[in-house]
């Protein structure tokens, strides 16, 4: 088994090593005539404004989140799914046990409006969803 | 690999002498370049194809001039990408602007270790299979979120801020999609996913024909990978009419090339899934491949196998040229709204489906009728 694992790093060993080689490739060939503008940021032809880091959506957080709960459940799930077929109706009970409380929560995010991605402020303030 | 090592030193005596770890190893890298060599091709025919496919369905000619009927195109693209100027933003953080390709690049390569190319041709029939691949093509949005925001370019930003929404919100269908192949083979390891549906001729043993939830996974999981690979119905995150080009908007020349060679084996994996999973992998139909001398064997699944994936990418290919973009609410809708729920009370259908029928499929209950 460790024979097996040791080919996943050979592989992301001769990845990382392909990506240097062609990065190099190209440092060797391309020409280099860095100026000012060049180097500047690209915005449309505009001069650009300001620095980009500035602060983004809460909305795109909330969906980390959701997505972290979720995630979970489908890493535990695949276990589940790997024995299910030697446990039979007690695997059966317990993993539709388990949704059911996903999908209740899935509910209640739906209810809250978590799930949309457009909404008002006031709907937002109120718990309310959106379109 | 060990087996292959010690049956290359029984063949070469010379071999005899040096260490088997050393002869393992030459075996893995040996292996892995071969695999390298597979991908890096794929993805410049790959993207050859895509513009030849969208000059027909648009109704004009598609790349024509280099080599005959423009099949060169590829190998010029990339001479043309080698040759560019790198530019790097004088204002981008400068380590994260760099390491961002070799997340997103080895993201994709990583996943081809556990791809069935054959009855014998894996580079490594890993017990947690499909659990590996959706673990290390996540590494591609950890890659997109660096370029996203390391270019500090406004594009940029919101391009990765919307991949990254979109990659981690379709995850979970995809995810949920691809249980009832692990259902119904009792295993992760690709390979067992695979002979798990070798019987009835090699056809009907498909988990596509299995049952009529397993038919609907696969298209769950069909639409859902190709929401997490950003292909176009849902390639909001390039969306050029409103982002340019969205994360990889400050990348250019061979930098560039990385982010669009990692897509295009992002599209093969999702092929090759979809092909192991459902299609049947590489069983050759009405042949038993076991049964061959192992290089004849090898090579016809390896064919059926590559025809399979192959169409697989023609039919995303064809789907990425006929519908048009979604909306940003409109597909976090689709997948939190209704993928998700669908692909959780599929999963319990399935599993209802194995439980009362004693994991028979419809064809095996229809061979049985028929002794």
């Amino acid at each position: 088994m460790l024979v097996q694992f040791a080919t996943v790093l050979v592989f992301i060993v001769l990845g990382a090593v392909t990506v240097a080689l062609m990065l190099l490739l190209s440092r060797l060939f391309a020409p280099s005539a860095p100026s000012a503008v060049k180097l500047s940021t690209y915005e449309c032809g505009e001069v650009p404004y300001g620095s980009s880091w500035v602060q983004f959506n809460i909305r795109f957080y909330v969906v980390a989140l959701i997505f972290i709960i979720f995630d979970v459940e489908v890493a535990l799930l695949y276990p589940w799914a790997v024995v299910f077929r030697s446990l039979g109706l007690l695997a059966f009970v317990e993993a539709f046990i388990f949704i059911v409380i996903l999908l209740a929560g899935l509910a209640y995010l739906w209810k809250e409006g978590d799930l949309d991605w457009v909404r008002t402020l006031q709907d937002a303030r109120a718990g309310k969803g959106g379109k | 690999m060990e087996a292959l090592a010690r049956s290359l030193v029984n063949f070469v005596p010379v071999l005899g002498g040096v260490p088997l770890w050393t002869i393992t190893l030459l075996v893995m890298v040996a292996s892995a370049a071969v695999v390298l060599v597979f991908a890096l091709t794929f993805e410049g025919v790959g993207s050859l194809v895509l513009r030849k496919v969208a000059g027909d369905i648009q109704a004009r000619i598609g790349p024509n001039r280099v080599g005959p009927n423009g099949m060169l195109q590829f190998l010029a693209d990339g001479v043309k990408l080698v040759l560019k100027e790198d530019i790097i933003p004088a204002r981008a953080d400068r380590l994260l602007f760099r390491l961002a390709p070799y997340f997103v690049f080895v993201g994709s390569f990583a996943a081809f270790v556990v791809v069935p190319f054959g009855v014998g041709l894996i580079a490594a029939d890993l017990n947690i299979g499909i659990y590996y691949v959706m673990a290390v093509t996540s590494l591609v949005v950890v890659g997109i979120l660096l370029a996203g925001w390391s270019s500090n370019n406004k594009w940029a930003l919101l391009g990765g801020m919307r991949a990254a929404a979109q990659i981690v919100s379709y995850e979970i269908p995809v995810g949920m999609a691809l249980i009832p192949a692990v259902l119904v083979a009792g295993s992760l390891s690709l390979q067992a996913i695979v002979k798990s549906q070798g019987g009835l001729f090699g056809i009907f043993g498909w988990n596509l024909f299995h049952d009529p939830f397993a038919f609907f996974s696969f298209l769950l999981y069909f639409t859902a990978a190709q929401a997490e690979t950003n292909q176009t119905p849902f390639d909001l995150p390039e969306a050029e009419s409103e982002l340019v080009s969205g994360y990889n908007v400050e990348y250019s020349g061979i930098r560039f090339g990385l982010f669009f060679l990692a897509e295009f084996g992002d599209m093969f994996i999702v092929a090759a899934l979809a092909t192991a999973c459902f299609l049947g992998g590489w069983n050759v139909p009405f042949v038993s491949v076991a049964a061959l001398p192992p290089v004849w064997g090898n090579l016809l699944s390896l064919g059926v196998f590559l025809g399979k994936a192959f169409t697989m990418v023609l039919i995303m290919m064809w789907v990425r040229w006929t519908l048009p973009r979604l909306r940003v609410d409109q597909l976090m809708r689709m997948s939190w709204k209704y993928m998700v729920p669908l692909t959780f009370v599929n999963l319990l259908g399935v599993s209802l489906w194995l439980l009362l029928f004693h994991g028979k499929g419809i064809p095996q209950m229809i061979a049985s009728l028929f002794g």
